[in-house]
């Protein structure tokens, strides 16, 4: 054995110590070998976790200088040209932090962009994981979660940059109680509630502070938690590649590799944060001055992740009724309130929708490749582009100055292009992914098409066909072919009606939508026979070409592969459960 | 374990192979050996630069401590890209920044190099508890049911039922006094507050900032003002906030009579001058983007556009409510006064507005 040092020993009495009173080398001697698989884009959720880490952390920094007062004061630091105004303690506060405190700008920097990071990285990592139907069993409620955290995310922003009570924030809030006066019936007086009676008042940031330091993180906190938790529990996803199956997963142990790789990765986020939030200014409230409920600044945007809200707010036409004298202001509510409220919830519920159209209830743990799911792949660049839409609307006048285009012109023309282009979008969408099939199956049958001509001896001309890499072979392999679900029966054998018809019918038809097009992969004695084939053509050039990479062909036995006696089909898997189990 | 290798003859259907999940043809898991795990002296080479990322991070902070203490955090720097950039804030990011970034690179260097980097193979294991575990779990509730009777106790279910819906009650009933009215608000429905404004007969009408009284005079065609009652300052000053200021605001502009195709009142101007709210009836923005030649008032927030010379009716964008209009007048020292307070409420529609 190696030798011990004496730091090591006292490490090794500390772990028994610790391991006599709560058993914690149970789990370490289970974790610390643990498997993770690598690929770039599961940087992005550790991007979102490093990034709150550090907002929470920046976060508590401010709160130590930060008055959460509506109070009035006088100015008096060192920003001159705002020297004597009269404004909230809340705003002066934060002109102390960025003028008056040594690296307090910096860590108001740290905070907003950590901020703009956290929300972006979690849009991507959901983006990453529709895409890839990691969200299928059984990781539905860690999706939840996510669906929720960013949610919860959206809020932490915005309740933050209203914290500071300059003229932007408080614009924004006072927008977001013309929001609440609309919800129908109760909007009024939760308006008052909330701000303690009429607009501004002088309470509301310090109710919002409570929910921004404490609230709001203690729930992201714990649903972080939990979502590692799971992750851990049930295994990262991994993508189809060499030796990796749906019953194992291929990576790097936690220890070493991922514990540095992971641990450094949160050290270059944090470091890039603080550089940015160094060299880049992010919402200079001095330039905007104190709030006044009576003045606005022209051409000013909210952060980034509200634009698709005020995007829609601005395109809404503007409908208002009015019944027995109550009054409905659907060009608010709809946009601000239902809008957002629908696209959230059928966010969280699509990975249910997706799992009844196809009748799948399989574990799932290799990655789909988005092309081998087009519809699913052209329903998110759909929900994409509607997005997108809306955030051009957000944007509409500075569009209009950019291009010299007319305002009312964007506007009209959102109003027909967030309905039209989003079935575009899937339309087009669906049928690249299905391209992208059918050229799978090409490589499969034929090998790569290498564009070289070559001469035989007796004068034919042949296209040079290479064998795919054994990595091609295994990621283009993965491919599962599903059946829709049978059609049902309007009754049975015994004449008796079938009373679910409708549903099933209903679920039938989807099925097939979802499943319909999809390019059959190729038998395995074909994929054999073409790349044998490619390789014979390959071959014959062989001797004119030297070859770095001539990856022969070769069958290889496949890994392990599927639990004996469990349904490998979505309809074998139908036909068990109706055979009772 | 059953091989799943797609067999000859196992064909079906449309000539695939059964659909297996995670079938994966390819066994070997690739590996090439990097430089460092051959050549001895690159793995030193690579040795020498994580050290120096961890050193370099070490002298980074140093200069961190160093840039608190000697730099005046009012002064500024000119950098090339950035600009004219605060002295301080720039020393400290970047200082901090890359001694966190170094931390990490040095680490990810060290992992990529010298640890090994052949992939290793774990089995999965299903999520789904064993069937002897949830028979026990079934079971241990079932005595649970049975031994406090929950099924056979009607009564005492019912009961329990009732008094947990109901305990939530005053943590909600207590939230009530989320709004306590001030001795002014008294006896008013926020209904009624958002009905009012400061606006009487015979306010003066003061332009907002100097709070002098205007003239019409002052005020030339084509000219926008935007102005408060006179009595505001006084006001906020007593209430010590700034509520009031949020429904008094209005903009006074100017306008050939002859332009003035319709008002909300008859003889609501004074002589061209038109007084309407400054606060937008979308979703409350305040609004001063005014386009002399076509009478328009824009928002800025969402683009709503009212016509000044008509009523402030709303011609385009999502408000769904003219802007109100105040009646006004002069009063006999000559200045503008306000006739009445407004005959709508300004700002947000709301459910009670009607
Ligand atoms: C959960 C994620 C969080 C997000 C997305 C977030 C976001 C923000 C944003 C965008 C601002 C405006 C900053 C500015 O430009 O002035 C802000 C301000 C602030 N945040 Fe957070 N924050 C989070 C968590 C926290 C936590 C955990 C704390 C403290 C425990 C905190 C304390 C503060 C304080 C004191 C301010 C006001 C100071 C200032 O504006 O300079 N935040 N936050
Ligand atoms: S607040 Fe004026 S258009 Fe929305």
């Amino acid at each position: 054995m190696t030798t011990t040092s004496p730091v090591e020993k006292a490490g090794g009495a500390t772990a028994t110590y610790v391991d006599q009173r709560i058993g914690s080398n149970k789990f370490l001697s289970r974790n610390l070998g643990k498997v993770f698989p690598d690929h770039w884009s599961f940087m992005l959720g550790e991007i979102a976790l490093y990034s709150f880490i550090v907002v929470l952390l920046t976060g508590v920094f401010l709160t130590l200088w930060f008055k959460p007062s509506m109070a009035e004061v006088v100015y008096d630091g060192s920003y001159v040209p705002l020297k004597g105004i009269t404004m909230s303690q809340a705003y002066q506060s934060t002109l102390d932090i960025s003028f008056d405190v040594r690296g307090g700008l910096l860590l108001r920097q740290m905070h907003h962009w950590g901020a703009l990071i956290f929300i972006a990285a979690m849009a991507v990592h959901m983006f990453r994981v529709f895409f890839t139907g990691a969200f299928r069993k059984p990781r539905e409620f860690n999706w939840l979660i996510g669906v929720v955290l960013t949610t919860l995310g959206l809020l932490a922003g915005f309740s933050g940059y209203s914290l500071p009570d300059d003229l932007l924030s408080g614009t924004g809030l006072q927008i977001a109680r013309g929001i609440v006066q609309a919800i129908p019936v109760v909007g009024t007086w939760a308006a008052f509630l909330l701000f303690d009676g009429e607009f501004p008042g002088t309470e509301f940031i310090s109710r919002l502070y409570g929910v921004h330091i404490l609230l709001i993180p203690g729930l992201i906190l714990a649903l972080v938690t939990v979502h590692l938790m799971l992750v851990w529990t049930q295994k990262h996803t991994q993508f189809p590649g060499p030796g990796r199956t749906n019953d194992n997963v291929v990576g790097y142990p936690l220890l070493p590799i991922y514990m540095a790789k992971a641990g450094g990765f949160f050290f270059v986020v944090f470091g890039i944060i603080a550089l940015v939030g160094g060299l880049v200014t992010i919402n200079p409230i001095w330039i905007f001055g104190p709030f006044t409920p009576d003045q606005v600044s022209a051409g000013s945007q909210p952060d980034w992740y509200i634009g698709f809200l005020d995007g829609a707010l601005r395109i809404m036409p503007n409908w208002e009724t009015v019944i027995f004298g109550w009054t409905i202001s659907w060009n608010i509510f709809i946009p601000a309130l239902i809008m957002p409220g629908v696209l959230f919830t059928a966010l969280g519920l699509y990975p249910f929708i997706e799992a009844w159209v196809t009748g799948d209830k399989r574990e799932h743990n290799i990655l789909d490749r988005p092309r081998n799911a087009p519809v699913r792949t052209g329903l998110g660049m759909m929900a994409i582009s509607f997005y997108v839409m809306l955030w051009i609307g957000g944007a509409n006048d500075i569009i209009a100055t950019a291009f010299d285009l007319s305002i009312n012109s964007i506007t009209l023309f959102l109003r027909a292009a967030i309905f039209i282009v989003p079935p575009i979008v899937f339309i087009v969408t669906r049928r690249t992914c299905l391209g992208l099939q059918r050229r799978d199956r090409e490589k499969l049958l034929h090998g790569y098409e290498s564009g070289r001509i070559l001469r035989l001896p007796h004068g034919e001309f042949i296209e040079v066909h290479q064998p795919l890499s054994q990595k091609d072979l295994a990621v283009i392999t993965s491919k599962v072919d599903h059946e829709p679900l049978p059609a049902p029966d309007k009754a049975d054998a015994d004449g008796v009606r079938n009373k679910k018809y409708r549903s099933q019918s209903l679920r039938h038809k989807l099925s097939v939508f979802f499943y319909g097009a999809n390019v059959p992969k190729p038998s395995a004695a074909e994929i054999e026979a073409g790349q044998h084939h490619a390789a014979h053509s390959a071959e014959i050039e062989a001797p004119l070409h030297d070859y770095e990479d001539a990856d022969e062909f070769r069958r290889a036995h496949g890994g392990v592969l599927h639990h004996p006696g469990m349904a490998e089909t979505n309809i074998e898997q139908q036909a068990e459960e109706h055979s009772g189990h | 374990m059953t091989d799943i290798t797609p067999q000859e003859g196992h064909d079906q259907g449309h000539g695939s192979a059964p659909a297996k999940l995670g079938y994966s043809p390819v066994a070997d898991i690739p590996h090439k050996p990097r430089l460092t795990d051959t050549d001895p002296k690159a793995a030193r080479r690579a040795e020498r630069q994580v050290a120096t990322m961890f050193l370099l991070s070490m002298l980074l902070i140093v200069l961190f401590v160093v840039a608190y203490v000697t730099i005046d955090p009012s002064s500024t720097v000119y950098i090339p890209v950035f600009g004219d950039v605060g002295a301080s804030n720039f020393a400290l990011g970047l200082t901090m920044g890359g001694a966190v970034f170094l931390i990490g690179a040095g680490a990810i260097q060290w992992a990529k190099k010298l640890m090994p980097d052949v992939e290793v193979v774990q089995q999965r294991h299903d999520m789904q508890s064993p069937r002897r575990a949830t028979a026990e779990a079934a079971a241990n509730y079932e005595r649970g049911k049975e031994e406090s009777g929950f099924a056979r106790f009607t009564l005492i279910r019912r009961t329990l039922i009732g008094a947990l819906v109901l305990f939530p009650i005053p943590l909600v009933v207590v939230l009530r006094d989320l709004w306590t009215a001030s001795p002014a608000e008294a006896g008013k429905s926020p209904a009624d507050l958002l009905s009012e404004t400061l606006w009487t007969k015979g306010s003066r009408i003061v332009s907002d900032g100097t709070y002098l009284p205007v003239k019409p005079a002052d005020l030339p065609v084509g000219g926008l003002v935007s102005a408060v009652p006179a009595d505001l300052q006084e006001v906020e000053e007593a209430e010590g906030n700034l509520n009031a200021r949020t429904k008094a605001a209005i903009i006074l502009v100017r306008m050939d009579p002859e332009e003035i195709r319709s008002q909300q009142g008859e003889g609501w101007d004074y002589q061209g001058i038109l007084a309407y709210s400054k606060i937008c009836t979308h979703v409350g923005c305040p609004i001063a983007l005014y386009e002399q030649r076509t009478h328009h008032l824009l928002c800025p927030c969402h683009q709503s556009t009212f016509d000044l010379a008509d009523s402030g009716n709303v011609v385009f964008g999502p408000a769904a409510r003219r802007m109100p209009q105040l009646q006004i007048g002069v009063d006999e020292e000559g200045y503008l006064v306000a006739m009445n307070d407004f005959q709508e409420p300004v700002g947000p529609s709301f459910w009670e507005r009607g």
